[in-house]
């Protein structure tokens, strides 16, 4: 029996309109096998979570270029805790200084993947993380 | 290939590939066009010179719009600029022109973007970000500050709330005593492409190709200098297009513009001369060369021949350029300094009109003042050292060039053809044609880059470690001063004069009325741009997109 496909949400949040990064990660997470679903464009942290639940993934990426990473990581994993939702793997990918990287790991942001990152790289820890839990 | 050429193959190339191959198989773009080894006359068969090279400044405008191109008059040296506050960005705005640059360029908030106040919850964390915040006509006049509107031109990037944008604008200009028929600059103001490509839209088609014609037909009695428009295919080659695609989309939202101004009983060389373009500079320098030339000659094709246009300003294509910010870096940053060099060189050898060069370090964030400063430097050392800007077009002729020039043309023009029969560019954009060209276009280039088929200097080879360089901090607390500052402007203005501006926009948006007076009422009452975008909203209802991935 195949093994169950690994879901992941693919969500953009926040005011920017910049999805190429969202598009590129949700195309090669769905080649490389996973159940992709991308929330599209101007999603409040409330309504990431929601789409989490009821689409019951393994997987958040957020995709966030625009600075405004704090605000809205800080709103998001405080919804997930609320809603129980503690395994579930958070995800950044985009542009985020290092400065803010020790912060954003800290309230439970599993990964943040900087511009340059393969999306091998991406698949790959995926695989590994979502396989351990 | 003629006997020489042969000869040549047999003799000298053929040994030579035998002791020492080619280093790939093949040789393409940063688009993945094909590049032949050589160009030669036989790549030109049946090319005319006279009819499709012509002069500078004479159609069909290959070899440039200018006579004399760089010889009179250099570019203007447009930087991009906006962060925090109205009066954080005066002070950046007043610093580069005592720097030597010749034009300023707004960048805007993502709350302002997208029609929100700053105090509005939507815009929580994004205040002052990524551009300046504009709320109201007090942040406009603060932007403005002592910097006299009659004398320099002002570039603003917005699209859906360009209307209210330019109102507020206006009214500056009018309260330093500027005249409006002698001001000049750009509104950006290309909605078709915001659906393709950036994705910073309120409201559906219909209503925004209104608000645009509005925009047209305006300026055309009222700001006889200012560029209502700035067809943009920037964004589009930053969300991934080839070079091809960018051209293509630019130009047939033009297309699209003009034919709206038409249906609203304009004729086409009252505003044509004012439409304007933006373009992406990006690595790939000949490609990028190629689509400038192309360009002109497409449009002046267009105006003439289907549009009937007969006054040579409205057949000759002017844009604006700015390098590739999606090459940028984020390892190495220093190596940006040198792609952005390459990448404005090729603006100028394209014959720009005006250009803006990204910062070193914008692969992190908004730029510094020092890095901004090496990005304006960069400009002026090609002016003035290179010795570039010496004669027009001085690649016209080469066979490469013009070989590339051909056929980044057929390419474009094959993709316009391919949106005419989908009905124009609104319906082409319903069924997602250009966004779904452009999300493959992306994912391949991803893909290639990936697998090193090409290589990204510092991100797939040569690599380093390196400590992230210093960022421009942006005040977290200009938030909370926008939020006192609106907090004080609606305590203060008349908020019957307010509703009462407000309430006849309604009625003219759910009319037919041009927009624009009653926008400029609006703005003078000091009616937010959060509450206009929101009286709009309810006549004009909101766009949601299908997400293509």
């Amino acid at each position: 029996m195949p093994d169950k496909k690994i879901r992941v949400l693919i969500a953009k949040p926040g005011l920017d309109g910049h999805d190429r990064g969202a598009k590129v990660i949700a195309r090669a997470l769905r080649d490389a096998g996973m159940e992709v679903i991308y929330t599209g464009l101007r999603q409040t942290p409330e309504m990431i979570a929601s789409a989490a639940i009821q689409e019951d993934v393994d997987v958040i990426g957020l995709s966030i270029l625009s600075g405004a990473h704090n605000t809205i990581c800080a709103r998001l994993m405080e919804l997930l805790r609320a809603k129980g939702m503690t395994d579930v793997t958070v995800l950044i990918g985009g542009i985020i200084p290092e400065a803010d990287i020790a912060d954003l790991k800290k309230s439970g942001i599993a990964e943040i993947f900087l511009p340059g990152t393969t999306t091998q790289a991406i698949v790959e820890f995926i695989r590994q993380r979502v396989a351990v839990a | 290939m003629s006997p020489a050429e042969r000869a040549w193959e047999q003799r000298t190339l053929e040994p030579t590939l035998a002791k020492s191959p080619d280093r790939n198989s093949d040789f393409t773009t940063v688009s993945s066009y094909p590049i032949r080894r050589l160009y030669t006359q036989a790549d030109l068969e049946g090319w005319n010179p006279d009819t499709e090279l012509g002069a500078p400044g004479a159609p069909p405008y290959t070899r440039g719009i200018h006579p004399a191109m760089y010889r009179d008059r250099l570019w203007t040296m447009r930087q991009f600029a906006g962060f925090g506050s109205a009066n954080d960005t005066n002070r950046r705005f007043r610093y580069l022109l005592s720097q030597g640059q010749t034009g300023l360029s707004v960048a805007f908030d993502l709350p302002t973007l997208m029609g929100y106040d700053s105090d509005d919850p939507l815009a929580e964390g994004e205040v002052g970000r990524c551009g300046v915040a504009i709320s109201s006509l007090a942040d406009m006049e603060a932007l403005f500050d002592q910097i006299p509107l009659a004398d320099v031109t002002t570039s603003m990037t917005i699209n859906s709330p360009a209307a209210p944008i330019w109102a507020m604008y206006l009214a500056v200009a009018e309260k330093q005593g500027a005249d409006w028929q002698k001001i000049s600059g750009t509104l950006q103001n290309d909605i078709l492409k915001e659906y393709i490509a950036q994705k910073e839209y309120i409201y559906p088609p219909e209503p925004s190709m209104r608000m645009v014609t509005d925009t047209i037909e305006f300026g055309a009695k009222h700001t006889p200098r200012f560029n209502p428009i700035s067809i943009s295919g920037y964004h589009i080659r930053e969300a991934g297009s080839t070079a091809i695609q960018e051209l293509a989309f630019t130009l047939r939202d033009g297309i699209e513009y003009v034919e709206h101004c038409l249906g609203r009983g304009m004729q086409v060389d009252d505003f044509a001369p004012r439409l304007s373009f933006f373009f992406n500079a990006h690595n790939d320098f000949f490609e990028e060369i190629a689509k400038y030339r192309a360009a002109r000659r497409i449009w002046c094709s267009v105006m003439r021949e289907r549009f009937g246009a007969t006054n040579p300003r409205s057949w000759a294509l002017r844009f604006h350029s700015q390098t590739a910010g999606c090459s940028l870096t984020a390892q190495q940053p220093y190596n940006n300094v040198v792609r952005t060099a390459v990448q404005a060189l090729a603006a100028v050898l394209g014959g720009t009109q005006s250009l803006h060069t990204n910062s070193l370090d914008e692969a992190w964030a908004l730029p510094t003042e020092a890095a901004a400063t090496i990005a304006l430097r960069t400009q002026q050392i090609i002016a003035y050292e290179s010795g570039v800007t010496n004669t027009a077009d001085p690649l016209g002729g080469s066979y490469f060039v013009e070989a590339l020039t051909n056929e980044v043309e057929r390419g474009a023009w094959d993709y316009i053809e391919r949106i005419d029969a989908l009905g124009g560019m609104v319906a082409s954009i319903e069924r997602g044609f250009p966004q779904r060209e452009i999300a493959d276009a992306a994912y391949r280039y991803q893909v290639a880059v990936d697998q090193k088929q090409k290589i990204v200097v510092g991100v797939n080879d040569y690599l380093m470690d390196g400590k992230q360089i210093e960022t421009l901090e942006i005040d977290g607390s200009v938030g909370d001063r926008q939020a006192d500052r609106l907090r004080k402007l609606r305590a203060d203005r008349s908020n019957a004069e307010v509703e009462r501006r407000l309430t006849s926009l309604r009625h003219a948006a759910a009319g037919t009325d041009n927009l624009m007076p009653h926008l400029i009422e609006a703005v003078k009452a000091y009616a937010t741009l959060g509450e206009i975008c929101s009286a709009l909203r309810q006549p004009f209802g909101v766009y949601q997109e299908v997400a293509i991935t």
